[in-house]
């Protein structure tokens, strides 16, 4: 469903400079599939999110969406980014409304959809209250809302659980893989913990930085659902390990 | 604070043309009332006009500045120009050019609320964060849907701050066009008074207007608490843990 071939991005900053953020990045996603993208800062995760959220033109190569060239944003596709980002000016229920507002695809039962939405996620009742009085991980249940009314083909998630404090951090991956489940949407999600990338994924892509390359795709044999108790199995613990090795093994030889 | 300028006033034998005691000027207003009342009128009519014209005005034109470089390098330097006018030199002008009756004034009103105005609104509209101009874009938001449903929005607590500017400045801006020029209104009637001697009328004109001020100040205030409770920042709601 989305092949990426041969991706190059570079920027040019404002002295001239060019800096290098993905080199050569080659790889494939199926429909439904939830796929993480694990790297330590600065190996360009978020830019290739980005570019294949259409947000950002890339230098070389091509990204192809259901047969069709990313070009800029897309229907199809929704994001959810790291700070919720809701209007602060608006209550929850035409927060979550927004996107469809301003892409003119309310329906009669749009409103209808959006509360039974948030009722599943927890948040019923919440409709009328504004951003402010929500603490940070029922904003970003709002905004995963939001992006979940789209019903999109692609969910693109940019290190979501990353504003929240650890517990909350636990419970919200559970929530989103209850929330998947019932959609199977394809799913790409950007973080840099490894027990949650293996938690949630059905393939680890790893990067590394300077400049942005895949390194290794794991996949994850671990049967759904999913859950916590999870992590004491082996192959939570090899996949961890191997992806872990990735991104410290240069360090860990050195110590060595 | 009135009662220690009645009260310094008749012990220190001030003259009544210099500075009057609050009662003096009290009576004096209350004795020809409804002329006064007419004259607050007057001015309130130029206030009202000047000030709807300027926000009629600053809110498409900040938003035409805030929305393209090029425009906001070309009017700009225009607008700080009619800021650098004198209004005081200007009044005279189109009081000649446009007769002595109520359009010079209104335009001095307006010339005066309306800088400020555009000048927060502007701000506002620029300072809208990157993450939500980044939403619009995702959710593919055209230029103006960016600017109504985003930059607009999130501005309303700039624009509310030199609304309350405008409505004070507004004010001051008719009073200095009556000075010049005008039969009627409160800054006719404290020139008048003066030339009289009749300093308590003067300051009750004054009194007046600052009232107006005032209301005027926390009308703006008023209609931003009921339209846009989420800009006026007061909220008793703790933020839910």
């Amino acid at each position: 469903m989305i092949r990426i071939a041969h991706t190059h991005k570079t920027f040019r900053g404002r002295d001239g400079t060019a800096v290098e953020a993905l080199r050569d990045i080659s790889f494939d996603m199926a429909e439904g599939e939830f796929v993480a993208i694990v790297g330590a800062s600065g190996c360009g995760k978020s830019t290739l999110l980005r570019l294949v959220a259409g947000l950002v033109p890339l230098t070389s190569g091509s990204i192809v969406l259901g047969g069709e060239e990313v070009r800029g944003p897309r229907a199809e596709t929704a994001m959810v980014f790291q700070a919720a980002t809701l209007l602060p000016w608006a209550d929850v229920l035409r927060n979550v409304t927004f996107p469809l507002r301003l892409m003119g695809r309310m329906a009669a039962d749009t409103e209808e959809k959006a509360r039974a939405l948030l009722a599943t996620a927890g948040l019923a009742g919440f409709d009328t209250k504004l951003p402010r009085e929500l603490s940070g991980g029922m904003q970003q249940r709002v905004a995963i809302c939001r992006a979940l009314l789209q019903e999109p083909r692609l969910l693109l998630m940019d290190e979501p659980f990353g504003a929240l404090d650890a517990l909350t951090r636990e419970e919200m991956s559970l929530e989103l893989l209850r929330l998947w489940a019932a959609r199977r949407m394809a799913v790409l999600f950007v973080t840099h913990s490894i027990p949650e990338a293996v938690l949630l994924a059905d393939r680890v892509v790893v990067m590394s930085p300077r400049p942005g390359r895949i390194v290794d795709v794991v996949e994850v044999k671990l049967p759904r659902p999913r859950s916590f108790e999870q992590e004491g199995e082996d192959e939570f613990q090899r996949c961890a390990r191997r992806i872990r090795a990735h991104i410290f093994g240069d360090r860990a030889s050195r110590a060595a | 604070m009135f009662i220690a300028w009645e009260a310094s006033v008749r012990l220190f034998g001030i003259r009544e043309f210099v500075l009057p005691a609050p009662s003096a000027i009290w009576a004096a207003t209350i004795a020809i009332w409804p002329t006064v009342l007419g004259h607050t009128w007057t001015t309130l009519v130029t206030v009202l006009l000047g000030f709807f014209a300027s926000v009629a005005i600053s809110l498409p034109l900040a938003m035409l500045i805030a929305s393209s470089r090029a425009i906001s390098a070309a009017i700009y330097p225009l607008l700080v120009i009619t800021q650098s006018i004198p209004k005081v030199a200007l009044a005279p002008i189109l009081i000649v050019a446009l007769g002595a009756n109520e359009l010079p004034r209104v335009i001095v009103t307006f010339l005066v609320a309306f800088f400020p105005l555009v000048v927060g609104t502007v701000a506002g509209l620029l300072a809208t964060p990157p993450e939500l101009i980044e939403l619009g874009r995702a959710c593919r938001a055209g230029r103006w849907q960016e600017m109504l449903r985003i930059r607009l929005p999130f501005a309303i607590p700039f624009v509310f701050g030199g609304l309350k500017v405008a409505a004070a400045l507004a004010v001051v801006g008719a009073v200095v066009a009556e000075f010049v020029g005008a039969d009627a209104g409160l800054g006719y009637l404290i020139q008048t008074s003066m030339a009289f001697f009749r300093t308590p009328l003067a300051f009750g004109a004054v009194v007046i207007l600052a009232l107006m001020g005032i209301v005027l100040f926390q009308a703006v205030a008023l209609v931003e608490r009921i339209f846009f409770p989420w800009s006026s920042g007061s909220e008793h709601a703790p933020p839910a843990v």
